[in-house]
């Protein structure tokens, strides 16, 4: 089922591969350069159509238009943001050299809330991928103009002031946690209204039943760029291009937030196959048909691999655990 | 007008052939998966996703449209020939329509179930093509509050499926709320009742209980009576409708039209709650009512007409403000944006080529689904002439493949008998289990409506009073419940 003979003829191995296989000759040294994998395993922990899974089916489009591998097999299990994925690939997959699992800070979250027996950290960290920031919006005939409005607001009487946005202890939860927190309130006030996905929550923002909404760019642009929604502040790092929003930090509120997406290889695996893989995701970062999809889908580029990732990955499970706490969930 | 002519120009986009022939595909495909109880159209649609790179927008979302429409006709088939609903949204369409079945009327049953699909599709996407601006902003104005007082309507309406003792319904009932409590709680992101099973912790799927207190439940209780094993259904009269069946049919596919395409259109209004009101109303209009429970076609007819009609009302926010208010309008939405498509309120002016030939080809897509479904009538039919033993050994198969194709998980198999057990012991000691799936559906429902009404009115309860739209709705709920008590008391000598 799994050519890792194939999966080995890489540049990076070439040679430890002509040494395990010396049958081989120089004929799969020459493929090697065309075709690192031939069938990279891209495990899902959600249902198609999510972002993870909008991730992996991208990654698929350009490794091959890059000529980057072969073919890609996508598998999913969802549940619970990964939480019933991730137990499978950790003890299921192990080994296998050419997996690769999409996940990110969601993940991270929902293992802490659910209290699971397997952590993100038994995992191989490859590489972070794509980012996405966050809004804050308010419906056309707020008073609140400014996030600062907003703040106050919530400052006065956090009871006045309700927050739509996805299931709780979601990035949308954790980013109003954070900025009551940096406002000088408490994030255990937050009178958050959890729902279930974008729509809802953009339907009840439309018809003014909650004060304002938190969720990923991507949900709230168009009703922005329509006029029929009003955005506050942007949890990017720096104002992005194209988007006349202030950022959080710009209304003095030291608050970033990136819902970021990358890739995890199963515990158990070679080192040469840690090389490997890291190198085909930098090589797929550098590719324009990588760059392409960025594009389409409005992501940023927040490539991050090897032991750096790793460590990104302890530091976020600190932050995340510490924010869900102050937000009572952990 | 100018919505004509927008519209005869979807149509010249719709009756392209190689647009015929997408709408074809899709309304085939989306009638076999909506036959499989695992198999939904939102899962489908995911599935097909990646055509999205290879084939034209316009012929995407008409393959997409016919998968979702075709996927509710089918869900009905299963639900009357072997109470094994395909769909959460043909639950209700099972208790009078496999009724009907069993007394060899399945062909009847099936016949109103298709042309009331059709009737009411057609009303829907009508409603759609002219009433989707002003319905929307009615849709808006419904907070958590007004949700909740809906639902308590949608309760009063269960008091139809009770059965003869109120207290066993109830009973029934609240398992179902219990069932529907497992799994993270969406408010606090906590695990309730999950065991610490990780399976759990997405909930029950809805349709494992269905198939199990209904088709696992009936096959046990089946098997355990010796007698019954031995009979063959009969198939009686014509293979279609009577004349007494056309007329006992066409008021509820009205009614049931105009009960589903506005729930379809509110945000949080689902495709299942109409179903159950559209039930409740029929069983108290018909001049039978006695006949509910023991296979009234009118029971069928509204049901099935309500489910397709907000199959219609779901595309309302979705076309015209790009609000994904079910998942399979959430996956069509993530097709649009792998186009570059950005859904949202300017959707209908920056695309209007591919949003009028959408909605011509819903119009194109009915057609065919009625002409490829009334000839398989008789056909399906006679699946029920297969011997009991063989038949219902057949129907615990095809439950426990379509569960295990829900999200290919031990733990769904092992709920299904479980559950399918619960049903048998229902059926042995009399309790109704139609109130249980119901509960499931309702209660969790209700609860998040509720608990996010509170959050919002910072635990103030008058907010379900002060609200015209919630006070309404509660007047609504207590008359329901109060006039046929009062009808009663005045009737009694």
């Amino acid at each position: 089922m799994i050519n890792r003979r194939s999966f080995l003829q890489s540049t990076v191995t070439a040679a430890a591969a002509t040494a395990l296989l010396p049958a081989f000759g120089n004929d799969a040294l020459a493929q090697s350069k065309a075709a690192a994998i031939d069938n990279l395993l891209l495990f899902v922990p959600a249902n198609p159509g999510g972002g993870w899974d909008q991730t992996a089916r991208s990654m698929e489009q350009a490794l091959k238009t890059a000529g980057l591998i072969k073919g890609a097999q996508v598998t999913n299990v969802g549940g619970a943001g990964g939480a019933v994925g991730l137990p499978q690939f950790v003890n299921q997959w192990k080994g296998r050299g050419n997996a690769l699992m999409v996940a990110g800070m969601v993940m991270v979250g929902a293992l802490i809330t659910n209290k699971s027996p397997v952590k993100i950290t038994q995992t191989v960290p490859i590489a972070r991928l794509t980012g996405e920031f966050e809004v804050i919006v308010v419906p056309p005939d707020s008073p609140h103009k400014t996030l600062k409005d907003l703040a106050a607001a919530f400052k006065a009487d956090p009871t006045k002031v309700s927050w739509a946005g996805g299931s709780a202890g979601g990035t949308d939860h954790i980013l109003a946690g954070m900025i009551a927190k940096a406002a000088g309130g408490e994030a255990k006030k937050v009178a958050y209204v959890a729902y279930s996905g974008g729509g809802p929550a953009q339907a009840a923002l439309l018809g003014n039943q909650v004060t304002c909404g938190v969720s990923g760019w991507g949900e709230f642009s168009e009703q922005i760029k329509a006029g029929k929604l009003r955005a506050l502040a942007i949890s990017a790092d720096k104002r992005q291009p194209g988007i006349d929003v202030p950022t959080i930090k710009e209304q003095g509120l030291d608050v970033e937030l990136y819902n970021w997406r990358g890739v995890f290889a199963p515990p158990g695996i070679k080192d040469t196959d840690k090389a490997v893989l890291i190198d085909l995701m930098t090589r797929m970062r550098g590719s324009p048909a990588w760059t392409e999809q960025l594009k389409t889908r409005e992501w940023t580029d927040v490539f991050l691999a090897g032991d750096a990732y790793g460590k990104y990955l302890t530091e976020e499970n600190t932050r995340i655990e510490a924010i869900l706490k102050d937000l009572g969930l952990a | 007008m100018e919505t004509f002519s927008l519209l005869a120009g979807g149509f010249a986009v719709a009756l392209q052939p190689i647009n015929l022939m997408w709408a074809l595909v899709g309304v085939t495909l989306g009638t076999a998966i909506g036959v499989l109880p695992g198999l939904g159209p939102a899962l489908t649609i995911a599935l097909l996703l990646p055509i999205t790179f290879s084939v034209p927008p316009t012929a995407a979302f008409i393959l997409f449209a016919g998968i979702y429409y075709g996927a509710m006709y089918g869900g009905s088939t299963t639900s009357i020939l072997l109470n094994t609903p395909g769909e959460s949204a043909t639950i209700i369409t099972a208790l009078e329509g496999h009724k009907m079945a069993k007394q060899g009327r399945a062909a009847a049953a099936l016949a109103t179930a298709a042309i009331g699909s059709f009737v009411a599709g057609t009303i829907g996407t009508i409603g759609l093509t002219f009433l989707a601006p002003p319905l929307v902003e009615f849709a808006l104005r419904f907070g958590p509050a007004d949700y909740f007082s809906l639902m308590i309507v949608a309760f009063v309406a269960v008091s139809a499926v009770l059965g003869t003792s109120v207290l066993r319904g109830l009973t029934a009932l609240a398992f179902g709320i219990l069932l529907g409590l497992v799994g993270i709680d969406l408010q606090t992101g906590q695990a309730r009742f999950t065991f610490g099973l990780p399976e759990l912790l997405d909930g029950i799927n809805v349709i494992v209980v269905a198939v199990g207190l209904f088709a696992v439940g009936e096959t046990l209780y089946l098997a355990a009576r010796p007698k019954v094993q031995a009979s063959v259904m009969t198939l009686q009269g014509r293979a279609g409708m009577t004349k007494d069946d056309w007329k006992r049919s066409w008021k509820p596919w009205l009614r049931g039209s105009a009960l589903g395409f506005p729930f379809g259109a509110l945000p949080a209004g689902g495709a299942e709650v109409p179903t159950f009101i559209s039930y409740f109303l029929e069983k108290k209009l018909s001049k039978k009512p006695e006949e509910f429970g023991h296979g009234a076609i009118e029971g069928v007819a509204g049901p099935e007409a309500a489910n397709n009609a907000s199959a219609a009302g779901v595309l309302v926010p979705m076309l015209a403000l790009g609000l994904p208010t079910s998942a399979t309008a959430a996956i069509m939405l993530s097709a649009f944006q792998s186009y570059g498509i950005n859904p949202g309120p300017l959707l209908l002016q920056n695309q209007p080529e591919l949003v009028w030939g959408l909605i011509a080809s819903l119009y194109v897509g009915n057609v065919m689904l009625l002409v490829l479904n009334l000839p398989l009538v008789g056909l399906w039919a006679k699946i029920l002439t297969i011997p009991a033993p063989w038949l219902y050994g057949g129907i615990l198969v095809f439950a426990t493949i379509g569960t295990y194709g829900i999200s290919q998980s031990w733990v769904d198999l092992v709920l299904l008998y479980l559950i399918g057990g619960v049903g048998y012991l229902m059926r042995r000691f009399d309790f109704p289990t139609a109130p249980a799936v119901i509960g499931m559906i309702l209660g969790p429902l209700a609860e998040q409506e509720f608990r996010r009404a509170m959050t919002i009115s910072a635990g103030d309860m008058t907010t379900f009073v002060t609200r015209p739209l919630s006070l309404t709705l509660l007047v609504i709920a207590a008359l329901l419940l109060l006039i046929p008590l009062a009808v009663r008391l005045r009737n009694r000598p």
